[in-house]
């Protein structure tokens, strides 16, 4: 087979699934919608291996596959970019959709809305491949959309649930924004560079940095770039625009995994690691990248420490880790971003589907208060939950150690301006997710156990009111096994694939870095001598310590004291009120965002809606327009002397203005 | 004169005679098969139309070769255009089959006015002379009359046929003497000699002139744009909907042809002259059409006035060649490619959209009003869906066959430098988009009046299905037909 058929199959694979789960989902039923669908993404997985070897041969594609139509100078087009990067992605992409495919079958077996869920999520994965195999950016904006979409659709899965239904619009009305931003940095660009291929922008990249936006005096470069970046804000969920993330944990935990942390959230950072040739020409660009994803990595963090609801605390980790894959982004660490985005791909979305597995053995109860033991009833979902915590601390040898060991020594590396402040709040970073963490961790799996008091009105997944009683028990194979088979590569990828992925050049031309002015990373290469070198002497190091310190604490407050806990938060009342409620961002956008948008919405419409546009315009063209149309009926009377007539009138109109023109 | 006479060359004119020699023999078979029978002549059609197909097919080498003392021409122009009216007759065809059936309208005579309307199609199409063309504008018309009229017994059948009768007269009157003066002008009948003598500029400019503008009124007329539309929405209403069908498809392309061969190859030195008027009639007929459609309530008369709106927005592309005195051949290859694109999305469209009131209506009903398509989606969710595309296409929304038709019109308009004339035809096309979208809006939203099972055959479900698929699939792969467009055109210009 051809390459670029094999290209094509990829996307089109899973979209054929979602297509006939979706539209055929009632004739096939319901083991037929999950048959077709894991055979979509399965073909999809295969297929990306082939290409993966493909390209490890040094094979690269860049073309165009259909065009639509061309405008101009403007070309609408499908493309693909197929290099190490797409092939990287397409691989995390289609494994972990696979994974999440097969725990579906599980966790959702009880669900009336089976076939539309895997419809759903056979859709996404088609729009995330077009997303990071695209070479242009009218495919990136469709692929940005669509999985935008998809997540509505799914955090609103349970449409019936008054908090799904405002999840999903907050998700909705924050990417919007961010999507704002977005959309305004590809004008720019279509604009200024006259084309939205990649390549051909990249090669006007000097051109672009020389000049500046004509309206604002802005230099070009930066506007472009900080633009691009408000939209990787909406969709990775940095601070402010975070606030839907949590509130996603709406929707089943399946796409919770897949969706809110595995890779729709990385897309923000896959498209600054693809736009790298563009960041690196502006340093005030990377700065604020740097901030954000600084802010990001310390402070959501520390929201993980109070929460109870089992998703949000992994939620939160998802934005504080988030914000470490973007501090990565802006020590011009792209290499370290994307890598981290793989290990995190696999740990997280272990961690998220080993916490679903727990919701359901403790019957859809979702609060870790009333937990408590349950490794002796679920003993697979203990161990590889045990496994993707050491992971996402960075334990020395495992995935999330190298990764996010990485970006401290490249942060450490760094001389761009908020590089300080970032350093500290990456290893802060390390102590609070080892506290949080293992908090969970804690009262999820040891001590004593509390799920036979569960409160009966607390929250839980509607759909199964009924099972509160029993013992917990450990999920059926179809959740386990994915379990196990995240489980391994959260183990071992790091250790496998640091050398390559940060130090043997194997992105290539992916990704440019330009390492004169941003050289942090060739810094940071120096001191790497192999991986066994790497993690021995992580042992010794002050963010090892960090996360020990915090392993220990919560083990302290939470196994040995869980009276501690208690009397800090009497003693800080203000700060918990504070941590309570996020910062109040909720708060905040609520009465000033919300509330003015409603305050301006209201002045519209009483002034300009109701009196102007409804009044004058609307109501105004619309009788005009009726007024106009029943003329035209009077006209039309159907007597043939008055049509003849009006036609002897047409051509004396047209004889008299032609003879007066000669 | 008869020691002169050279046999013609009959081979490019194959197709014609073939059809003309087929239109005969269903007369006759018709009356040996009996009103037992009605397969005979319907299949015989068939046969003459697939056969038309194949013949012109194998006929067309892309040479432009004259015959008939040059009155007659093949050229790629005419192998295209009369392929696309051969399909569009076979659509009409299956469409109707099983609607005339019912109504016992499947005479002989339906199927032979048919292929004799088509023959007279396709000696326009093939016209080099104005005498070759006024023949077979003729012979479609006096055909088309009597298929408006053949429900005999229905009053609103025969006064529809009547209008059309004496305003087709009126109108052929009309061309005639822009004809006659043409020939005063130029001293020619032959349409290429009539280009020379133009070209050349020693003629008289008053008859020229008058000349022009009553052959443009006889265009208008064909083609039903304002201020000669009068006719269009009261035959669309009053002919059987079979009819309006046919009516409303193959014939646009020979109107297309006529334009063409008059205007374009007879008159294109004229072309400023011209093209002014057809701008003019073009923002009338989009206004009126737009604005009117909006108030009617039969869905027959709707599109009818759809259709004075979309054969405007076609002469937008016929307007757009010429940009003050300068001919640049590939702006001008391209304005009238996307005339044509416009014409072959235009039948495509419209075959549909009858075609599903033909769906909706059964023995004894007629599905001629919006009410009819309430709630479609529960009563057909395919055919809904088929509707719904073919409503989107016409109101030009992106990724149906209507909307790429639209756009390279207006595309060729604004690089003719009509930018204006572009922003009010866009703008009445979005009033336009009201009474699609409540059709729309009717099948998805409103309870069904009437839930009786839609009773239709195979062979029309699938060519509904078929239609409605090119419409989707064209306007994903727009090139497909743009290209075979273009390099018609660029071949036979």
């Amino acid at each position: 087979m051809e390459m670029k058929t094999i290209y094509l199959l990829i996307p089109m694979a899973p979209l054929l699934g979602a297509v006939v789960a979706g539209l055929f989902g009632k004739a096939i039923g319901r083991a037929g919608a999950h048959v077709v669908t894991i055979l979509g993404v399965a073909v999809a997985f295969a297929l990306s291996v082939i290409v993966f070897q493909d390209v490890q041969a040094g094979n690269t594609f860049n073309g165009t596959v259909y065009t639509w139509l061309q405008s101009g100078g403007l070309t609408l087009e499908v493309g693909f970019l197929i290099d190490k990067l797409t092939v990287m992605m397409m691989l995390v992409v289609t494994f972990v959709s696979l994974m999440v495919h097969i725990y579906t079958i599980g966790y959702m077996a009880e669900d009336p809305g089976y076939q539309r869920f895997f419809s759903y999520i056979s859709l996404f994965t088609f729009s995330m491949l077009m997303l990071v195999m695209s070479n242009n950016f009218v495919q990136l904006f469709f692929g940005w959309e669509a999985v935008g979409l998809v997540s509505y659709l799914l955090i609103g899965f349970w449409y019936t649930r008054p908090t799904a239904i405002f999840a999903n619009l907050k998700a909705f009305l924050v990417n919007r924004v961010g999507d704002f931003g977005f959309l305004l940095g590809i004008g720019l660009i279509a604009a200024y560079a006259g084309s939205l291929d990649y390549a051909e922008v990249f090669a006007k990249r000097e051109e672009l940095a020389a000049l500046t936006e004509t309206v604002t005096g802005w230099p070009l470069i930066t506007a472009i770039c900080i633009c691009l970046f408000i939209g990787a804000m909406g969709k990775s969920a940095q601070v402010p625009l975070h606030v839907w993330l949590p509130d996603s944990m709406e929707g089943p935990t399946p796409i919770s995994a897949l969706i809110h942390a595995a890779t729709m959230v990385t897309a923000g950072i896959f498209m600054v690691t693809r736009m790298s040739p563009l960041f690196e020409l502006s340093d005030t660009a990377l700065s604020f990248v740097l901030i954000i994803g600084a802010i990001t990595a310390l402070f959501m963090g520390f929201l993980g420490i109070i929460q109870n609801d089992i998703k949000r605390v992994v939620a939160y980790s998802t934005l504080s880790q988030l914000g470490y894959m973007t501090v990565a982004l802006g020590v011009s660490a792209y290499s370290v971003a994307v890598f981290h985005l793989m290990t995190h791909a696999f740990f997280k979305a272990l961690l998220f589907l080993a916490a679903g597995s727990v919701i359901m053995g403790c019957h859809h109860n979702q609060d870790i208060r009333y937990m408590g033991g349950l490794r002796k009833y679920m003993p697979i979902t203990w161990i590889t939950s045990l496994l993707g915590s050491l992971a996402l601390i960075g334990f020395p040898f495992l995935s999330g150690f190298f990764s996010k060991d990485s970006i401290i020594e490249a942060v450490h590396a760094s001389n761009i301006p908020g590089a300080g402040f970032a350093y500290f709040a990456v290893l802060a970073g390390v102590f609070v997710t080892a506290f949080y963490s293992f908090r969970m961790y804690f009262l999820v799996f040891h001590g004593k156990e509390r799920f036979d008091q569960v409160p009966h009105d607390e929250h839980h997944d509607a759909h199964h009111d009924d099972h509160h009683s029993g013992s917990p028990h450990e999920s059926p194979w179809v959740v386990t096994l994915p379990l196990v088979l995240l489980a391994i590569p959260s183990v071992v990828i790091g250790f496998l694939t640091i050398q390559p992925m940060l130090f043997g050049d194997w992105f290539g031309a992916a990704v440019f870095i330009d390492s004169v002015k941003h050289p942090a990373m060739s810094e940071f290469a120096k001191t790497f001598h192999g991986p066994v070198a790497m993690a021995l002497h992580g042992i010794t190091t002050l963010p090892f310590f960090l996360a020990m310190s915090g392993v220990a604490l919560s083990w302290f407050f939470y196994l040995k004291r869980p009276d501690i806990p208690a009397a800090i938060q009497k003693a800080l009342q203000p700060l918990h009120t504070l941590l309570e409620n996020k910062y109040y961002f909720d708060k905040f956008n609520d009465v000033v965002f919300a509330g003015g948008a409603r305050l301006l919405g209201k002045g519209l419409w009483k002034g300009g809606d109701q009196m102007l546009i409804d009044g004058v315009m609307v109501n105004g063209s619309a009788r005009l327009v009726g007024w106009i149309s029943t003329l035209v009926r009077f006209i039309q009377t159907g007597h043939i002397y008055q049509y003849a007539f009006a036609m002897i009138i047409g051509v004396f109109a047209l004889m008299t203005f032609w003879f007066n023109r000669f | 004169m008869l020691e002169n006479f050279v046999t013609p060359d009959f081979y490019p004119a194959a197709a014609e005679l073939f059809i003309a020699a087929m239109a005969l023999i269903v007369l006759v078979a018709d009356l040996i098969a009996g009103t037992n029978r009605r397969w005979v002549p319907a299949l015989l059609t068939m046969v003459a139309l697939v056969g038309a197909i194949v013949v012109t097919a194998a006929t067309a080498d892309g040479q432009t070769v004259q015959t008939f003392s040059r009155m007659f021409v093949d050229d790629l122009l005419a192998d295209f255009l009369k392929l696309m009216t051969y399909l569009a007759v076979i659509m009409a065809l299956v469409y109707s089959r099983r609607y005339m059936a019912d109504r016992k309208l499947d005479s002989g005579e339906y199927y032979m006015l048919v292929l004799f309307a088509t023959l007279g199609m396709m000696v326009m199409i093939s016209a080099s002379s104005l005498v070759t063309l006024y023949i077979g504008l003729e012979l479609m018309s006096l055909s088309l009359y009597g298929l408006v009229a053949i429900d005999r017994d229905s009053k609103k059948a025969t006064e529809a046929a009547m209008k059309y009768f004496v305003l087709g007269a009126l109108a052929s009157g009309l061309l005639l003497y822009g004809m006659s003066m043409l020939y005063g002008a130029t001293g020619t009948l032959e349409i290429g000699g009539i280009a020379q003598a133009l070209y050349q500029g020693n003629v008289p400019k008053t008859i020229a002139v008058f000349g022009l503008v009553f052959t443009v009124a006889g265009i208008a007329f064909k083609l039903g744009v304002v201020p000669f539309h009068m006719w269009v929405p009261d035959v669309y209403q009053g002919a059987p909907t079979a009819i309006t069908l046919f009516l409303a498809t193959a014939p646009k392309f020979a109107a297309f042809a006529m334009a063409m061969r008059l205007l374009v190859y007879g008159m294109f030195s004229l072309a400023e002259e011209w093209q002014h008027m057809l701008l003019i009639m073009a923002v009338l007929s989009i206004a009126l059409g737009n604005l009117a459609a909006i108030a009617q309530t039969n869905i027959k008369r709707m599109l009818a006035y759809s259709a004075i709106s979309h054969m405007g927005f076609m002469l937008l592309g016929l307007t757009s060649a010429v940009v003050g005195g300068q001919v640049e051949p590939f702006a001008v290859v391209n304005a009238y490619s996307s005339a044509m694109y416009y014409v072959v999305a235009y039948v495509l469209m419209s075959a549909a959209a009858f075609g599903m009131v033909m769906l909706l209506s059964r023995p004894g009903y007629e599905a001629d009003t919006l009410d009819a398509f309430k709630g479609l989606n529960q009563r057909s969710p395919w055919f809904a869906a088929v509707m719904l595309m073919v409503m989107f296409s016409m109101a030009g929304i992106p990724f149906f066959i209507g909307f790429f038709a639209k756009f390279s019109v207006l595309l060729a308009l604004i690089k003719a430098g009509y930018t204006s004339i572009a922003v009010i035809v866009v703008l009445f096309s979005l009033v336009g988009a009201f009474y699609y979208l409540r059709v729309v809006k009717l099948m998805y939203f409103d309870k069904p009046d009437d839930t009786s099972p839609i009773q239709a055959g195979v062979d029309m479900r699938a060519m509904l299905t078929i239609n409605g698929l090119m419409i989707a699939f064209f306007g994903l792969f727009p090139d497909a037909i743009m290209v075979l467009c273009t390099t018609t055109l660029m071949r036979s210009l």
